[in-house]
């Protein structure tokens, strides 16, 4: 994962030969500007200023529809994300089995509102409409793990297992899988 | 990801039946009914592997059986196999051993040595892994066919999901898949096809119904040089899941089904627009396609019959509106996911302004063995109007959550208590959520209602893409309003007023109403602003919007006027109208409620009844959660 | 012919014509709010709901096509609740400052929700926000007044070919944006002005400077001028129930006088001027092959278009300042030494029928006098609004004549308010001074027109001139891409940034049969300004016998030392750039 956070975009980040030679042959075909952008995220992170206006050159979209794209899908981001995004589904499933006590719970522990990073750049909170694993209910993910059967009361641990983890991955430590096979109780 | 085989290009449905050959052993074995165990025979172990599953920490388990079964030395004999969703998910990771279907529940990593030493190497089945509904059945219930869950459901659109290797083209074929595809290629003209589809009666499974074989015919009536196929995998109703599970079970059952839709309709071009929040279904239909194409399924001179046809896979990006079919082809074109006025239907005029069919994953899964077994055979399932089966996604306060398959017809009662297992830990049913956020909640009263497309809506509810959330009496159905209601805010597309606001007005009203400060006068609101959201919306979204709201109000109008006029919510969620509080009687000291408070508002001395202090307790509830003596009263 | 019935009277009509246009076709008037005639049928305000025999649910009628046999009703229960329901919920999402709004007379909205009968806004709750867009000197934009029709966007995109705004977010938190939420003035934006007409409610303005005008006409220190524009003078009159395409020059400049104005002055006066130069400029670009085609430079919008758009292009335009510059730098030199009065003391006011004027005007560069040339800009309307509030009807006063020497015109600058007329005029003049006046031809109706794109052959002096007019933005652009991949060659391109040209600026009334009535209107307007051309003594530039006296006593020369300094200006490449497509 990349941390766009830590040094400004500059024009010749690497990162935009990569994204043009995604984007080449598919200049010009207008349908191809959603999957240009989930390519850009992965990229950089999130969608900033200069990366929007980046595709809207090459694609020949004017900017303001690229943003109007850009601010219509949830999956989209003009903001940093966290080092471990953590999505909380809030579909129906999850929140008659409290869903919403569980993102209560996470906005305490780590003391931020859906929408926003951790000052340690390590959490960001967002909610989504459903991931598909409703007998799982209610469900998590943080980073690239699922986590079914969450309650508020699994949330401190969860969190402590990811900083474990980032902690790990910052001294170079070979990293376990967060938690593999332990927190389905 | 297993890598895509060399495969060798299929010139004519001859050589698509020497694939077959190869592939039809190994789904032999895994649906022989006799159990050589023990024996020198070949022995598959079947392990799921979908979202679901892998949420439920499905992947250690398999990599300790492949290690296990190297370890064993058993490896030539024994394959570990990935498999698609079984449906049963409260009991993942499921592992199944075949031939014999001895069908282990729950097995973690350190389950494994002993299936495969006693199992597998011993051939005694492990008793204490079967699925046992409580402790004293142990043992009952060795395979699929013993389990309640199982017995009542006819798996047709599922009959692969837990049986083949979907990233195994070649068990793909072995299982029938493609040959419908020939069927029609060589045997049949696109009219025949359409004819059959219409003859079978089936109906579009992704919301209202409409019959799948006129949409064909529509857009086939459409003159055109270029059409699109565009497959709706932007399963959004939250709470369904099947879609994902047929994606990630047998992505090439859709692939065959578009591809013999484009030629009945005369296009040479699909699109699957599937959800970017499912990234396994993406890389398993990724990997088909590829495929498909290496096989000449896809692409020019398809089994060498001169027909062409290929996919491409369209990522959504976050937005519930683009499961409406206009807004869905508008995000194809790379645009904001905003419907369209219809007419002109996508028959007509859809994708880049051309005839487009559109229909959704579950319907599609119908097509092959529509037109390989025909209308006739479909038609004797389910009813006179609505042919066929239903995968329901189970999912809330229900036992047995997962995926079931039934005739359509079923009564409702027997999908909740008889294959889900009724309402857990001993508490009350209240209603039954179908049809996601367009749909209807359905009361205790009407579970006998056979379910079917045409029996929901005099109900104030709707089939939808078949997503059943079940609550208890812990649910406040005024806040449960109020949730979809916040859904269909936040994914409103915003193009129209009456949705744009008039969403926004009703959920302000009904937060109103959960905080104790509504009127009866917001409830006459509510039903004013639901006609006029459902007369004026623009779409489908904005039309079915207020049907949360209408159908609680229908059936458990009590409940809002308790909130209003008693300030008082009979169930006890809404925490601004609760107050917890220890019943002295009942509290035995025991301290664990004082020990969960997170905002430690609970105090009082060890053996004796401990106190809340209203003004510090944030409602969250976790001391009721965690109270082993029911004291804490809300 | 397909046949109907639509409240249960039968009509025939063409196959294609929507259930709205059947229905205007037998004066059944059903309300509209985001229509707009080809330009945005997208069905999204809702208003022009009909229920439709066989047919589920409401449908709009601006988007559905009549179909044989089809049964419309348009006032049904159904109809009126559904309508008065969907306005009654824009109004409780809309910022109700009504009195003090600049479109309180014309707005679509209002007319809407009293004719739909919605007594009672039933609703409180949440309204979206947002700060007021004042950066740009020519548009004010206010998010809290705007109810998401979308025809702003539709026509920046689809008449101008600009997409400065487009809509952003989802849902409640939809919103009217340019790129990254930036201010106006950071974007692409050529502050045309177009969506100012297409709005149907006061969320886009012009930027009002009546303020500043009313206290520089009574600052006892200043000499206050004014200057007319060419096209305020055939559309004024409807701000006072003219009938479209009144002349009402006599009763425009007593109206000027009476507000206080020291003198009226006339900006066809240095279009002359313009002829003058821009003539000399083309004929010495043909001689020296300079780089052709000449493009016209008259359009501020146009102008900062090509700023963004075309850089490659800028050295195409004409140096030549706009007709309004040219006065302003010559009404702070020429003029004031002639009457002997302290440049520093003159404010110079425009009356323009553009909001892009503004800018240009604001415009750094703008300063050749030594001071800010033109001081203030106010368009059509904001002089309609002047005259009301001094109380005065034009339609009651008399005629006047404009002031000497700044007042004194021809035919020929007269039709610089309409496409086409800057290079008939251009032509005019060119043809006289190289055919000679007995041969050469006085009109060239090959470059008249509304169309977005035209062109004509001319032959002056045995060669052929091939000339094209583009007048509205998504025009030039249509145009200039064809000249980019050398589809085509001119000599002479006249552009201008508003379709139909200054006739159908940003700056004039707002129609009072909505933005879709803009063509007809432009068609009068049109007409008055060629009856003007043809009322005219002196129909050619040149022939301005305060042109003459200009050149002979202060510029010397067109093309000169003076002329240069004070009348010809160059061009800045602008970022961003914008995509030309779209």
């Amino acid at each position: 994962m990349s941390c766009s956070t830590c040094q400004g975009i500059t024009a010749n980040d690497p990162r935009f030969a990569q994204l043009d030679a995604m984007m080449e042959g598919i200049k010009g075909e207008s349908g191809a500007l959603i999957s240009v952008l989930h390519k850009a995220q992965q990229l950089f992170g999130y969608l900033p200023e200069e990366v929007q206006e980046h595709v809207a050159e090459s694609m020949q979209i004017p900017t303001s529809e690229v943003y109007g794209v850009v601010t219509f899908y949830n999956l989209f981001s003009t903001e940093p994300m966290g080092q471990f995004p953590v999505n909380v589904c809030l579909g129906t499933a999850c929140y008659v089995r409290g869903a919403d006590r569980v993102l209560a719970r996470l906005k305490s522990e780590l003391g931020i509102e859906l929408g926003e990073v951790t000052a340690d750049g390590l959490f960001s909170l967002e909610s989504c409409r459903c991931i598909g694993a409703c007998s799982l209910a209610p469900v998590i993910t943080i980073g690239d793990e699922v986590h079914g059967k969450v309650t508020e009361h699994d949330v401190p641990r969860l969190v402590a297992q990811a900083r474990q983890m980032a902690a790990a991955a910052q001294n170079g430590a070979q990293v376990a899988t967060v938690g593999a096979g332990s927190d389905v109780a | 990801m297993i890598p895509a085989p060399a495969l060798k290009r299929l010139e004519s449905p001859a050589d698509l039946e020497l694939l077959r050959a190869q592939g039809a052993p190994a789904l032999a074995l895994r649906q022989a009914e006799a159990a050589p165990l023990g024996e020198a025979g070949e022995i598959h172990v079947l392990v799921c592997g979908d979202t679901g599953c892998r949420a439920n920490k499905c992947l250690p388990t398999r990599q300790a059986l492949e290690q296990s079964v190297a370890t064993h030395g058993l490896a030539g004999r024994v394959k570990v196999v990935q498999v698609g969703c079984f449906g049963f998910c409260r009991v993942g990771p499921v592992v199944v051993v075949e031939p014999g279907g001895t069908f282990y529940c729950e097995v973690r990593p350190k389950d494994v040595p002993e299936i495969v030493l006693e199992h597998i190497m011993g051939g005694r089945p492990v008793k204490r892994l079967l699925y046992a509904p409580t402790p004293n059945e142990r043992g009952q219930y060795e395979t699929r066919q013993h389990i309640p869950f199982y017995q009542r459901q006819y798996r047709s659109v599922l009959r692969n999901c837990g049986l083949i290797d979907p990233e195994n083209v070649v068990e793909a074929v072995g299982s029938g898949r493609y040959f419908a595809l020939a069927k029609a290629l060589t045997e049949l003209t696109p009219d025949q096809v359409v004819d059959e589809l219409k003859q079978s009666g089936l109906r579009g499974r992704g919301g209202a119904g409409f019959p799948t074989g006129k949409k064909w015919e529509m857009a086939k009536a459409t003159p055109g040089d270029v059409k699109y196929v565009i497959c709706n995998a932007d399963e959004g109703d939250p709470g369904a899941f099947m879609d994902r599970s047929v994606l990630e079970g047998d992505p090439h059952a859709v692939l065959e089904a578009m591809t013999i839709a484009g030629y009945a309709i005369g296009a040479q071009q699909g699109y699957i627009y599937v959800r970017a929040e499912y990234p396994l279904a993406v890389q398993r239909l990724q990997l088909a396609i590829a495929q498909a194409r290496s096989l000449g399924l896809l692409g020019s001179d398809i089994l060498g019959t001169g027909f062409s046809f290929d996919l491409d896979i369209r990522l959504g990006a976050g937005a519930f509106v683009c499961g409406e079919e206009t807004a869905l082809i508008e995000s194809i074109e790379g645009k904001r996911g905003q419907p369209r006025t219809k007419p002109p239907f996508p028959s007509t005029a859809g994708l880049w302004d051309k005839p487009t069919l559109n229909n959704n994953v579950e319907t599609y899964a119908n097509v092959g063995d529509i037109i390989l077994k025909g209308a006739d055979w479909y038609r004797s399932v389910g009813t006179e109007k609505s042919p066929g089966t239903k995968v329901f996604a189970l999912a809330g306060q229900i036992v047995n959550t997962g995926l079931v398959e039934v005739p359509m017809g079923t009564p409702l009662r027997e999908i909740i208590f008889g294959m889900g297992g009724g309402v857990p830990k001993g508490k009350a049913f209240k209603a039954a959520q179908i049809g996601g956020p367009s749909g209807g909640c359905i009361p205790t009263h009407l579970l006998d209602t056979p379910v079917e497309f045409d029996s929901l809506p005099p109900l104030g509810a709707m089939m939808g893409s078949g997503g059943l959330i079940v609550m208890d009496e812990t649910s406040c159905m005024v806040d449960v309003a109020k949730y979809f209601l916040k859904f269909i805010q936040d994914e409103s597309c915003g193009k129209c007023p009456p949705c744009r606001i008039g969403t926004k007005r009703m959920l302000e009203i009904l937060e109103r109403i959960t905080q104790g400060k509504g009127t009866l006068a917001d409830i006459d609101d509510l039903e004013r602003l639901s006609r006029g959201i459902r007369a004026g919306s623009l779409c489908g979204l904005g039309n079915s919007a207020p049907n949360p709201v209408l159908s609680t109000l229908r059936y458990f109008r009590d409940e809002y006027v308790a909130h209003v006029v008693e300030h008082r919510c009979p169930a006890g969620r809404c925490t601004a109208l609760t107050e917890y509080r220890i019943d002295p009687l009942r509290c035995k000291g025991c301290a664990v409620c004082a020990r969960n408070c997170p905002v430690d508002a609970i105090s009082g001395e060890v053996k004796s009844p401990f106190h809340i202090d209203p003004a510090l307790c944030i409602k969250c509830g976790a001391c009721s959660d965690v109270c082993k003596f029911d004291a804490v009263i809300h | 012919m397909i046949n109907l019935t639509i409240d249960r009277r039968p009509v025939s009509v063409e196959p294609g014509t929507t259930v709205l246009e059947a229905a205007r076709t037998l004066g059944v008037h059903i309300p509209t709010l985001c229509f707009l005639k080809e330009i945005n049928q997208i069905g999204a305000c809702r208003m022009c709901l009909v229920e439709v025999k066989g047919l589920r649910g409401l449908q709009t009628s601006c988007t559905l096509p009549c179909t044989e046999g089809m049964a419309v009703l348009t006032n049904t229960a159904a109809v009126r609740e559904t309508r008065a329901l969907t306005l009654e919920l824009l109004l409780s999402d809309h910022d109700m400052s009504c009195p003090t709004c600049l479109r309180a007379d014309n707005c679509e909205l209002l007319k809407l929700a009293q004719g739909a009968g919605v007594a009672e806004i039933h609703f409180q709750g949440a309204k979206h926000t947002g700060t007021v867009d004042f950066s740009s000197p020519s548009l004010s934009v206010n998010p809290a007044k705007c109810i998401l029709c979308q025809r702003c966007v539709a026509v920046c995109k689809g008449v101008q070919g600009v997409s400065a705004i487009g809509l952003i977010n989802r849902g409640f938190e939809s919103r009217i944006s340019p790129f990254f939420e930036a201010t106006l003035d950071a974007t692409a934006c050529t502050l045309c002005g177009q969506c100012t007409l297409a709005c149907p409610t006061g969320a886009l303005t012009e930027h009002d400077d009546t303020a500043e005008v009313w206290a520089a006409l009574l600052d006892p220190t200043k000499h206050v001028v004014v200057q007319t524009a060419p096209a305020i003078r055939v559309s004024i009159g409807e701000l006072f129930g003219e009938k479209p395409g009144t002349v009402s020059t006599g009763q425009l400049v007593t109206g000027l006088r009476r507000l206080g104005f020291d003198r009226v002055f006339d900006t066809n006066f240095t279009a002359d001027v313009t002829i003058m130069e821009e003539a000399s400029e083309l004929v010495e670009r043909l001689k020296t092959g300079g780089p052709l085609p000449l493009i016209t430079s008259c359009s501020p919008g146009w102008v900062k278009y090509a700023e963004h758009y075309y850089p490659e292009m800028l050295a195409h335009l004409s140096t030549c300042k706009s007709p309004q510059q040219m006065f302003g730098a010559l009404a702070k030199t020429y003029y004031a030494a002639k009457a002997g009065i302290d440049p520093a003391s003159i404010v110079v006011v425009s009356i323009m029928p553009c909001t892009a004027k503004k800018f240009e005007a604001a415009r750094p560069e703008m300063n050749a006098s030594g001071y800010r040339d033109v001081d203030y800009v106010l368009t059509t309307r904001e002089l309609g609004r002047q005259l009301l509030q001094a109380g005065i009807d034009l339609t009651e006063l008399p005629g006047a004549e404009y002031d000497a020497p700044l007042g004194i015109s021809t035919g020929a600058g007269a039709i610089f308010g309409v496409t086409g007329g800057v290079m008939e005029a251009a032509v005019r003049t060119v043809a006289t001074w190289l055919d000679g006046a007995d041969l050469a031809r006085l009109e060239f109706v090959e470059v008249r027109g509304l169309e977005g794109v035209r062109e004509a052959t001319v032959t002056i002096a045995g060669t052929d001139f091939k000339l094209a007019v583009a007048t509205g933005l998504a025009g030039a652009r249509r145009l200039l891409d064809r000249i980019a991949a050398g589809e085509a060659t001119y000599h002479f391109v006249e552009i201008m940034g508003c379709p139909g040209g200054c006739i159908g600026g940003g700056g004039q009334p707002i129609p009072k049969g909505g933005y879709d009535s803009l063509p007809s209107l432009r068609q009068a307007r049109s007409k008055a300004i060629y009856s003007i051309d043809e009322a005219a003594v002196l129909r050619r530039s040149h022939e301005n016998p305060g042109v003459a006296e200009l050149y002979r006593e202060f510029l010397g020369e067109p093309l000169g030392e003076r002329s240069h300094h004070l009348l010809h200006t160059a061009y800045t490449v602008r970022t961003p750039a914008g995509v030309r497509r779209g």
